[in-house]
């Protein structure tokens, strides 16, 4: 197809219709991507935000910047914005929603418009946020802990309806996904055949389905007792703030690997195209993210070693904690062996799952010292576990994020982004992140702990250099805003299989059409079959 | 605390050494197996790299032996660490025998600590050297939690219970005491020293302490004043006596029973027919609008007078 005729013919999602109206209606699951990519991009900089003036204030021992009524409301807005508006619908909302039906050879998802609902749905939980944001803002930290929380004269209410209402986002598109994954597949696609996207995907969405709701309860049961006095956690009028804990928890855990399955999925995505070789032990990845989904509701009570919880409870949770390691190393292996007699080459997506890699590495390891119940004690609220979740969150999320975002972004556009500014940004990404999280395992080691507004002046160096790589990493996020926007007008056309990469998805053209195939494919093989022949 | 650019925390208490080796065993196992992994990374993505436009990887069969491999190591090690952590665990939260009572009230924004032997400090802790101190905690609002890292120790401090901790100071000097669960606006502020000290100048300090009598005197005067002998005293049949009280095991009035701990006494002063010692009645009402937490740790710490000291303690 020339590219004058690409120009002229609606035939793909994006020129079909141009109409607002169009876009505010869309049951296209791709175009809900889209919607989706650009609300989630609108929050990660608000998110990062808060950030940038969190880290300006630190680099002073005094509290000389913000008063610590702002600071406190920074690292919590900081907290919710970034966990519930980004990190938790990050790849499954646009990047699951964007490919799985493409990725199982279906027209669409099982339930279009309950896909459009869950966005608004989304939408309106962010407004609520957001209004909290500037009606006053909210000091609790995004765990919300009781009695503070209970107590606070600040905009929790608001906050916490926030959040409650983008719970039901998250399991409608949990349901959508296991229903999607039961009964669209193509002809053929057994589940040994389904991409690891996808198994990553369906074990996201059963524990968006069953861990929200204790969120969603926890969260109410805050709100009646601020609105009508219920003493259900406050100590003062009988209740007990250790509940809280567990139901908090007992949602938030399994949401930290909310945070990170997808981005596992990517990972597998990402490494078998660009050493064009089948994964190494296609079934224990498989099956370690469904390890991970299980195990993971079961290891809430080590966030909770200094609470004053029970030492025999906490030798369980400590035991499952560990447990909970092995699926996670089997994965790391099974990436490492698949480079195995590879055939390597290093586009941008490449580096990002390189630096993966790397992250996650550290930032799974680095939980063996907080699942050991002595050494949790010490480091425990300190700045450890801050630089232990964002190599996780960060290091590992939004690395894969980025690196999904560059791979399929010719699928999503039909346009190839500038490779060398995306090496570069890659490069600026991984060596900033580095320089502001790995000094806070060092602090926290110390003694330092988190949610300080000012702290002691031998701390100082190592916060400065945190802050630095702070500024290094916000370079490598924005770069990245600038050259895909200007790829959309200036980009190379990709065609419909830029990395000859396997998968349903790269055999539709770029950007695909509104129902995806033309025709509904046929599955012969087991996934990742390369090499992948070239097609016209 | 001196150097601009610390690394590593001072070890200032007995179990400080063990948490460390421990966290250094862990980081052995850490920085071996990411060696592992970046080695293998690097090695493979360099020596596999792509020749030419065409080349895809080989077909590697699957390996059962290396994934039963890559499973069982870590395992094992991973069991390895949860017993060494849990043990050292249980140590951490069971104080020894022979302790020195230091009862802590956490609130916003200030830590306010009194000793067993007398006086009460803000944001200071004077500790001898070489003796355990045992920590009683409780807070007057929100949790807080009790952080001294040159001691490896922390604990939250929940409001409406009683938490323990303990330490034994090995090194004299003065070290950083912080609140590490955030409790509002000034979480940051809510930071003292303990400053461990050795005997001979401990008692020297509480010697010369500022501080009004003891603990468990001010706890004897609101004995008197609430009038809680009028029912408490030996021989009277309302309530029961309180002489010899703590670590005893108590029949209550369903037939269970209960070991008398300062949770236990707190609970009966603030929700007397909570647990209900056997062959009493409930006519005791509550003391919630009377009493304080310190007014409640003073009460405690006379009751225990009352308690003849020998080897009652029950030590788990």
């Amino acid at each position: 197809m020339t590219d004058a005729a690409h120009a002229l013919r609606p035939d793909n999602y994006l020129n079909v219709d141009y109409r607002p109206r169009s876009w505010l209606l869309t049951t296209d699951h791709k175009r809900i991507g889209i919607l989706y990519l650009l609300s989630l991009t609108f929050f990660f900089f608000v998110g990062g935000a808060f950030a940038v003036l969190m880290r300006l204030e630190l680099l002073t021992p005094q509290g000389d910047l913000v008063q610590p009524e702002t600071y406190n409301k920074l690292f919590t807005m900081h907290g919710i914005v970034m966990v519930f508006f980004f990190l938790v619908p990050s790849i499954p909302a646009v990047f699951g929603n964007f490919l799985l039906p493409l990725m199982i050879g279906a027209r669409d998802v099982a339930f279009p418009r309950l896909n459009l609902a869950s966005w608004y749905i989304f939408m309106l939980g962010g407004l609520f946020t957001l209004g909290s944001v500037i009606t006053g803002g909210v000091d609790t930290g995004w765990t919300f802990y009781t009695p503070l929380s209970s107590l606070s004269g600040t905009q929790v209410t608001t906050a916490a309806t926030g959040i409650f209402i983008m719970g039901f986002s998250s399991i409608l598109t949990g349901i959508n996904f296991i229903v999607t994954t039961h009964k669209m597949r193509a002809p053929g696609l057994t589940w040994m055949r389904l991409p690891l996207f996808v198994w990553s995907l369906y074990a996201t969405a059963i524990i968006l389905v069953l861990g929200t709701p204790a969120l969603t309860m926890a969260l109410t049961l805050v709100g009646l007792e601020r609105i009508f006095g219920i003493g259900i956690f406050n100590p003062a009028m009988g209740g007990d703030p250790l509940l809280f804990q567990h139901l908090f928890w007992f949602y938030s855990h399994p949401a930290v690997y909310v945070m990170i399955l997808p981005g596992m999925g990517v990972e597998s995505e990402l490494i078998t195209c660009f050493a064009r070789r089948r994964p190494f032990g296609y079934s224990f990845i498989a099956g370690a993210s469904l390890a991970i989904a299980v195990l993971g509701f079961l290891v809430w009570g080590h966030h909770m070693f200094v609470s004053g919880q029970s030492a025999y409870a906490g030798m369980i949770f400590s035991l499952l904690s560990f447990l909970v390691a092995i699926p996670s190393g089997v994965k790391v292996f099974a990436w490492a062996g698949t480079l195995f007699r590879g055939a390597i080459s290093y586009e941008t997506p490449m580096l990002y799952a390189f630096g993966f890699i790397g992250l996650f590495t550290i930032g799974g390891l680095t939980g063996l010292f907080l699942a050991s119940m002595a050494v949790d004690v010490h480091v425990h609220d300190t700045y450890f576990v801050v630089a232990h979740f964002h190599y996780i969150m960060v290091g590992g999320m939004v690395m894969a994020y980025l690196g999904a975002m560059h791979f399929w972004w010719p699928k999503m556009t039909g346009r190839l982004y500038p490779e060398g500014w995306a090496r570069l940004s890659a490069l600026i990404v991984f060596i900033g992140f580095n320089l502001t999280f790995f000094p806070q395992f060092v602090l926290g080691y110390l003694g330092m702990p988190r949610r300080y507004h000012a702290y002691p002046a031998e701390f100082q160096v190592l916060h400065v250099l945190s802050s630095a790589g702070a500024s290094i990493l916000g370079v490598g996020y924005l770069l990245p805003l600038v050259y895909f926007l200007w790829s959309l007008k200036y980009g190379k056309r990709a065609g419909a299989n830029p990395w000859n990469a396997a998968g349903l998805e790269w055999q539709t053209p770029s950007p695909p059409p509104p129902h995806n195939f033309t025709e509904t494919p046929v599955v012969t093989e087991e996934p990742y079959g390369y090499p992948v022949e070239q097609r016209g | 605390m001196d150097s601009d650019l610390p690394l590593f925390p001072p070890q200032a208490s007995t179990l400080a050494p063990d948490v460390d080796a421990l966290f250094f065993f862990i980081a052995t196992v850490v920085v071996v197996f990411a060696a592992l992994v970046f080695t293998l990374v690097i090695v493979f993505a360099v020596r596999y790299r792509r020749r030419s436009a065409g080349a895809s990887g080989a077909a590697v069969q699957p390996n059962y032996w290396l994934e039963a491999a890559w499973i069982g190591i870590p395992l094992a090690l991973c069991l390895v660490m949860f017993a060494w952590g849990a043990r050292l665990y249980f140590r951490q939260v069971r104080p020894p025998a022979d302790v020195l009572d230091v009862y802590v009230l956490g609130r916003q924004w200030m830590w306010k600590l009194q000793h067993g032997e007398g006086p009460s400090e803000i944001n200071e802790l004077h500790v001898p050297v070489g003796r355990p101190v045992r920590l009683t905690m409780t807070s007057q609002d929100v949790i807080h939690s009790f952080f001294v890292p040159a001691f490896r120790l922390k604990m939250d401090v929940v409001p409406g219970r009683y938490v323990n901790a303990w330490f034994q100071g090995t090194r004299t000097g003065q070290y950083h005491l912080f609140c590490a669960e955030y409790c509002g606006t000034k979480h940051s502020g809510m930071i003292g020293r303990v400053i461990v000290m050795e005997p001979a100048d401990y008692e020297r300090w509480l010697a010369g302490g500022t501080s009004g009598p003891g603990l468990a005197a001010a706890g004897e005067r609101l004995f008197q004043s609430l009038g809680c002998a009028t029912c408490h005293a030996e021989g009277q049949s309302r309530g029961p006596t309180l002489a010899n009280l703590f670590g005893r095991s108590i029949t209550l009035r369903d037939g269970s029973t209960v070991v008398a701990d300062e949770a236990y006494v707190r609970e009966s002063i603030l929700d007397p027919a909570a647990r209900l010692v056997a062959g009493f009645e409930p006519v005791m009402p509550s003391y919630r609008a009377q009493v304080n937490e310190e007014d409640l740790i003073k009460l405690v710490a006379y009751l225990k007078t009352l308690t003849a000291p020998p080897e009652t303690r029950s030590v788990k």
